[in-house]
């Protein structure tokens, strides 16, 4: 393939304006975008839901949705005006110089057609056919690090894992070696140990490859990671621009200030300190913006930021769309970070599982999705459950709320009396002591039904309320989890997000629960309002003295909120322990490779502990240790033969691994792995 | 796509349409539901108003003038015995538009109760419901009628209730598979986790959530029961003479088209055409706005 010379940027966004045509008004989503993205360079795009970044992706390759127009600037692609290009040459250049690699692989592959036809269709398109095209697609596999790609080649795209797909996706993306790949949240969805595989990868090929990467991300770890410069969108808007390491350890405008800061670091816990948040919403699209589009939200904000449009400050090497990008860290907090009390100890357990298991038959094969589980909560404590998907978290959740009947033989007592496996039978007193917060609000609230009626058939059913006294407590709860009347009126599909998740988080506290089961309760939300919810979780826990189960995939988060943590894998409990314990180490192996694929923005390199494949089905689990597959530290047969015990190695933290503990310790030593 | 979606609902946006408005909006832009909706409105102005502006009796018989051509005097000339064409076409459409819609309804009442029951159930319910639906789907309609009408007689009551109940196992499984859809969001399990009936969580949670798919498979069906009662009455297990049925004359005309005398059947015949072709725009309509 011959190209001509390289123009000097690899992208070229010059006062880019992009809006969208809603019920006949063109709203603007982009506004005088300005960024370039040198040869081989990786620029990181980030910023909360709405901000704009999947448009500047789909406006490079002018792939906008049918309401979507360009309304002004440039689009210079290796030196090519985009804006000019005719249909077919558009097509060429979408086909030769520019990928894109989407945010759900399983979406982004045909789901009928087998991997192979769909990888040598790239090349036939560029006139290679036949054995040549086979063999292309074979290299192309060998690339992205597949192992056997011949017979992935023959596979459809549901007989591979998600981390295999977003590889096959990244190797379709690669076929014809484009100067631009375009990467948009590749790793969002995925499970953290897939998610450090799929970016290792793409941090192997850069060095391999010349292609310049557009990397948008909400997560700044992953970016911080896998950038050399960022841009930060706000409103459709260049906020902050720079060199990664720059940017994220000295930021220069309030909001990327803001965002840093909502995320729980180093450890943070909640006793330690509440996170901080960001007030107030993004500006709608389109949305009249006369001065700095940050200024509502920012407690820096002055007159002067209300009427006159911020440029971007050049501060050598770096911009900053702030009139006072010199005090930008001063920024005060919006949330005092005053403590919640800790949590009173030494009281009986008001939650205690013993021997619980559940069994599915599956095709004809026993599928053990939680095997002989034993743990218990005391009131005001929150057990943290982690492991990858399929490790039976959700499934332990809803064996203990009573959806899912458990195998014979488990006990769940509820302050001290067992509970009916089936939630039919249990009492209407033990259904409200135990309640949850589901991962998706809009599965979880009736979209036909006003908030009003959502949280008062709630109060009703659960506190046994009606009338005047409803009306009382409604307007409590209301208030206890931050939302207001005019809330109450709507549907929730008018609500944004976060405000939703509140609705859901005071309908399961209508009754006053002892226990709420939170399952992953904030992995949809942007990091402001994923901060707001645990904050708001972490106050109503200390106020009301209610145990949580946090389950959550984000081990920062499971830290922040926890008391003590669970680590499942294939159903079965690691590692037990009190948080502190289970972070600081020494941990299971799998913790440690669990800790270790957790992208960092605090970046000291570490070596990383790598969990190669995926994790085993529950059908036909391997012999003995469930994880020797996959553990970095197997020591021989025996964990091919023993199932090992999970024994206690120190008082209240118990281990399931045939290494003993100290050898573990010093095994870990030896790699010091950063907590998350 | 997503930044359209996901920006928007900051909670002061309080003009944004409600869904029902919208539908309503779009129903009212889509040219194909309007075209239908005319038809109908047409059709259904004729049956209420029909008798006023019907130029003859459309029952009258005037046997000197039978089997005239149309003409400036009967401009769809005049029947066997004499009665006028176009008046009879005219007031004609009023037992159909009575008993199909409320044979419409009936099965929709009935499909719809059935669809959230096995849909909710699901498991032996579900199966042993189901079963029961597809042997009573696999008899044609016309065996029904007539078992029905041996068993209760001819009058338009047996007439809505036979194809009430043949399209209600229709109606029931387009409920069912959105049932069972619905059944799996964690609204139901939450509902569950208040120890809320089954009744409850069928009706005041599913229902309103269903309601769509419900409307248009409505709508469609009642295409179907037009012609349903056409059918019927053509041979004899619906709508009884003297009514001018448009089903009804075509039966007891059909026999004069190899005499040349087409008009007694083909002007019947078209306004059956023109309420089906009607009805089933309007459905496409409402699907349309529906599934935008």
């Amino acid at each position: 393939m011959t190209r001509p010379a390289k123009a000097e940027n690899a992208l070229e966004l010059t006062d880019l304006s992009v809006a969208y045509r809603v019920a006949g008004r063109n709203r603007a989503v982009l506004r005088n975008l300005s960024l370039n993205i040198g040869q081989g360079e990786a620029y990181g795009l980030v910023g909360e839901s709405g901000c704009g970044k999947s448009t500047v992706a789909l406006t490079v390759v002018r792939y906008l949705p049918r309401n979507g127009l360009i309304t002004g600037g440039a689009i210079s692609l290796d030196g090519q005006d985009v804006m000019k290009l005719d249909a077919e040459a558009l097509r060429r250049a979408r086909a030769e110089s520019v990928s894109m690699v989407y945010q759900d692989p399983g979406k982004a592959l045909n789901p009928s057609i087998r991997v192979g036809r769909q990888l040598t269709e790239i090349f036939e398109l560029g006139g290679i056919t036949g054995q040549a095209a086979q063999d292309r697609a074979i290299a192309m596999l060998n690339r992205v690090r597949i192992s056997d790609p011949t017979s992935v080649m023959q596979r459809y795209p549901h007989q591979l894992s998600g981390g295999m797909q977003q590889r096959v996706a990244i190797a379709m993306a690669l076929a014809n070696d484009p100067s631009m790949l375009i990467l948009d949240e590749p790793t969002t969805g995925l499970d953290a140990t897939v998610e450090a595989e799929v970016l290792d990868l793409i941090a192997q090929l850069r060095q391999e490859l010349s292609a310049s990467i557009l990397f948008i991300s909400h997560n700044l770890a992953v970016v911080s990671n896998m950038c050399d410069r960022v841009g930060v969108l706000y409103a459709g808007m260049l906020v902050e621009e720079g060199p990664t390491e720059v940017v994220f350890n000295d930021p220069r405008h309030p909001y990327t200030v803001a965002l840093l800061r909502c995320l729980p670091r180093g450890g943070q816990r909640k006793d330690q300190g509440r996170l901080d948040t960001i007030p107030g919403f993004l500006p709608g699209i389109g949305a009249a913006i006369t001065g700095c589009a940050f200024a509502d939200r920012c407690a820096l904000a002055d007159d002067r930021c209300r009427t006159e449009l911020p440029p971007l400050y050049d501060l050598g090497g770096r911009l900053s769309r702030c009139h006072y990008h010199e005090k930008a860290q001063a920024l005060p907090r919006a949330t005092p970070s005053n403590v919640a009390p800790a949590p009173k100890a030494a009281a009986a357990p008001v939650l205690r599982v013993a021997g619980l298991n559940k069994t599915y038959a599956s095709h004809g094969h026993a599928l053990r999705a939680v095997k002989d589980v034993s743990l218990d909560l005391r009131p005001g404590e929150t057990l943290g459950l982690v492991g990858e998907s399929g490790s039976g978290k959700t499934t332990f959740a809803r064996l203990l709320l009573g959806l899912v009947p458990p195998d014979e033989g488990g006990t769940i007592e509820l302050e001290g009396k067992a509970l009916a496996p089936r939630l039919a039978n249990r009492s209407d007193d033990q259904i409200k002591a135990m309640q949850i917060v589901f991962q998706n609000p809009d599965s979880a609230l009736n979209r036909s039904h006003s908030i009003r009626h959502l949280i008062s058939r709630a109060l009703k059913r659960l506190a046994g309320l009606s009338g005047k006294a409803l009306e009382a407590r409604l307007n409590d709860l209301v208030r206890s989890v931050r939302l207001t009347d005019r809330h109450l009126a709507v549907k929730p599909r008018q609500l944004s997000g976060g405000l939703k998740q509140r609705v859901a988080i005071a309908r399961a506290f209508a009754g006053d629960p002892r226990i709420v089961v939170c399952d992953e309760p904030t992995s949809a939300l942007d990091v402001s309002v994923q901060a707001a919810i645990l904050n708001l979780l972490a106050d109503l826990q200390s106020k009301e003295d209610v145990s949580y189960i946090f389950i959550s995939h984000d081990l920062a988060v499971v830290r922040y909120l926890s008391d003590k943590i669970a680590v499942l894998y294939l159903g079965r409990i690691m590692e037990l322990g009190p948080s502190e314990d289970v972070f600081a180490g020494p941990h299971h192996p799998y913790t440690e490779a669990l800790l270790s694929a957790v992208p960092k923005l605090d970046q000291t390199e570490t070596a990383r502990i790598r969990l190669d494949g995926e994790i085993p089905s529950a059908t036909n689990p391997p012999s003995g240790c469930v994880f020797h597959t996959r553990c970095p530290r197997k020591i021989g047969a025996i964990c091919e033969q023993q199932e090992p015990p999970l024994s206690e190695a120190q008082p209240g933290h118990s281990i399931r691994c045939h290494i003993p503990y100290g050898e573990l310790a010093r095994l870990q030593k030896a790699v010091v792995t950063e907590p998350a | 796509m997503s930044a359209v979606q996901t920006s928007s609902p900051t909670p002061d946006d309080t003009r944004q349409r409600g869904p029902l408005a919208e539908v309503l909006f779009s129903l009212l832009r889509s040219g194909t539901f309007l075209t239908g909706l005319v038809i109908v409105l047409f059709w259904v102005g004729c049956a209420i108003f029909g008798e006023h502006f019907a130029p003859y009796d459309p029952l009258a018989d005037d046997i000197i003038n039978a089997l005239a051509p149309p003409s400036a005097e009967h401009w769809f000339g005049t029947d066997q015995i004499g009665r006028d064409v176009f008046s009879r076409v005219i007031v004609g459409s009023r037992d159909i538009l009575t008993v199909a819609p409320l044979a419409t309804l009936l099965a929709t009442v009935a499909g719809t109760a059935l669809g959230l029951i096995t849909g909710y159930f699901r498991g032996i319910v579900d199966d042993v419901v189901s079963r029961i639906l597809e042997a009573f789907m696999a008899i044609p309609v016309v065996i029904v009628a007539l078992l029905a009408i041996v068993a209760l007689g001819t009058s338009k009551t047996t007439v809505i209730v036979v194809i009430g109940l043949s399209f209600a196992p229709i109606i029931a499984r387009t409920v069912r598979s959105a049932v069972l859809a619905e059944r799996e969001l964690d609204y139901v399990a939450a509902a569950q986790l208040r120890h809320e009936s089954a009744l409850h969580t069928m009706f005041v949670e599913i229902l309103p959530n269903v309601i769509p798919p419900i409307l248009v498979e409505t709508t469609v069906r009642l295409g179907y029961a037009i012609f349903a009662v056409a059918t019927l009455s053509f041979m004899g297990f619906g709508i009884q003479p003297p009514s001018p049925d448009w089903g009804l004359s075509i039966s007891s005309n059909y026999g004069m088209i190899g005499g040349g005398f087409w008009w007694t059947v083909l002007f019947d015949a078209l306004a059956i055409a023109s309420l089906v072709i009607g009805v089933n725009l309007a459905a496409d309509g409402v699907h349309g706005a529906l599934n935008d």
